[in-house]
């Protein structure tokens, strides 16, 4: 039952690395950009929601609903004015912006905002759990970020598929050339494209900071946990990185069930043997 | 648009198509300057290209290649109806991926979701490359039907004979100039012969 409860807990964290890792999935998958920055941004939407929490005086979950929209306009005009300059250069350059940008927002957080750890008040809702039977218990917060992954990953598939804006998405993620060609304004759907992982980047930093604490140097260390659920999934796959962030998630907290210190380690120990015997990862697709 | 390999005339096409800035130069349509538009808003304007390779999108269906022509549409007759009128075995296949399909049909539906966008100016580049010469004959067929529908065509095509006989204006290029132009039945064989080689001779700069 032990084991159980510890499946359980680790396909709810799964959940939270999946919805931190689809907007860089996003990212890779539509524009080949690997953004190195995706976790301070997360971070940084952290603050916010702090700031915002604080300023306007509304319960923690709210603060999503001005965070994460504001962060779809950030994520539009830093693909258009930074990234986009950078792709222009070549690929290799996005990784040194997108590294400088991460070293930025840290030092700037510190800064402005000293090191000190801080965490989201999430208030009762942080304690909050169903107890399902005598061994498991269900926490509000990860079932909620969990239902919340699922319905990014949902709602970003739908809109892929469904969509004549998605449709163009995967046109410019399939062919830039071709896609301008017939029409499609790449730089402006890889504005979107970018708005959208900003978007659920900023829901995955509130989701982090309701989970444990952070400081302005916490970025670099989430971003490898979103790098390896991609990796497990199959780069630039939603689908996969849904699959990659639950297994991620269920290694950690099978691995911390055997030692408390093995947690982190067991989820490498995945990552490196699907690098190892699967490099393209569980559902190696592109954006489809 | 007739020429040897590297008379430039693929890029002519992509420099029309705004995918390359030309050094010099200007690109008129009716009189408007188009040459610092964006591609996608030359679509707009009307200039769509077909280019060299087909370029179809690999993660879209057949139905989704044609959508997508038909981003930045102009009013016009043609549509997703029409397009399937005039290739029924499109219908068949709406939902299926393109990889499948066979040279001279991707060429169809390269060709068909340009007109999806109801082009003035459609820029065929290198239809017949790499496709059986009977293919290459069924395609040409259509480019009548296409002309009726006031649309004018700038094909490239390195089967002089094929080019000459559906244009009704030829010109050749060799190492980026026009080195003759003509009607096709104007135009001696010879000329065309001594323009698309560059043999300089009395019959090199034709009667154009």
């Amino acid at each position: 039952m032990v084991w159980v409860n510890a499946l359980v807990q680790g396909i709810l964290l799964g959940g939270l690395y999946a919805l931190f890792a689809c907007g860089l999935s996003l990212m890779f998958g539509v524009m080949r950009v690997v953004n190195l920055a995706h976790g301070d941004f997360a971070v940084l939407a952290a603050y916010l929601a702090i700031a915002v929490i604080t300023g306007l005086h509304i319960p923690v979950l709210w603060s999503a609903l001005v965070v994460a929209p504001l962060f779809a306009v950030v994520g539009y005009l830093v693909q258009r004015f930074i990234i986009q300059r950078s792709l222009d250069v070549s690929p290799l350059t996005t990784l040194l912006v997108t590294f400088g940008l991460s070293i930025v927002i840290q030092n700037a957080l510190l800064t402005a905002l000293s090191a000190n750890s801080q965490s989201l008040p999430s208030g009762s809702l942080a304690s909050a759990s169903v107890q399902v039977n005598g061994q498991v218990s269900i926490g509000y917060v990860s079932a909620m970020v969990f239902v919340t992954s699922v319905v990014v990953v949902v709602a970003l598939q739908l809109f892929l598929s469904r969509t004549g804006l998605g449709r163009q998405v995967r046109a410019a993620s399939d062919d830039q050339e071709a896609a301008s060609i017939v029409g499609v304004n790449v730089r402006h759907v890889y504005g979107i494209a970018a708005a959208i992982a900003f978007f659920t980047v900023a829901l995955a930093g509130i989701a982090f900071g309701m989970y444990s604490s952070f400081d302005p140097a916490a970025g670099p260390q989430r971003l490898i946990f979103a790098f390896e659920a991609v990796v497990i999934g199959g780069m630039g796959s939603l689908w996969g990185t849904l699959a990659g962030g639950i297994i991620l998630g269920v290694a950690q907290v099978l691995g911390a069930q055997v030692d408390a210190g093995l947690g982190v380690l067991a989820g490498h120990l995945v990552f490196l043997a699907v690098l190892a015997l699967r490099p393209s990862g569980l559902i190696p697709a592109r954006i489809t | 648009m007739i020429g040897a390999n590297g008379a430039g005339k693929s890029t002519l096409m992509r420099t029309i198509a705004g995918l390359l800035s030309p050094v010099a130069g200007t690109i008129r349509l009716d009189g408007q300057d188009t040459t610092r538009l964006p591609t996608h808003k030359r679509v707009a304007a009307g200039i769509v290209l077909v280019p060299e390779g087909r370029r179809l999108f690999p993660s879209l269906t057949l139905e989704e290649n044609l959508r997508i022509g038909a981003t930045r549409a102009r009013r016009g007759g043609w549509n997703l109806a029409r397009v399937y009128e005039l290739f029924p075995w499109m219908a068949e296949r709406r939902d299926r991926p393109t990889a499948f399909l066979s040279g001279g049909e991707q060429q169809a539906v390269a060709i068909a979701r340009a007109l999806m966008a109801n082009p003035r100016i459609l820029l065929l580049d290198e239809l017949s490359l790499g496709l059986a010469p009977v293919v290459v004959h069924r395609l040409y067929d259509i480019l009548p039907d296409l002309l009726a529908a006031e649309m004018s065509v700038l094909l490239v095509e390195q089967d002089v004979t094929q080019a000459l006989r559906v244009s009704d204006w030829a010109h050749c290029l060799l190492e980026g100039r026009i080195t003759l132009s003509g009607r096709p039945r104007d135009l001696a064989p010879a000329d065309v012969e001594a323009a698309y080689f560059g043999l300089a001779g009395k019959h090199a700069g034709g009667p154009g």
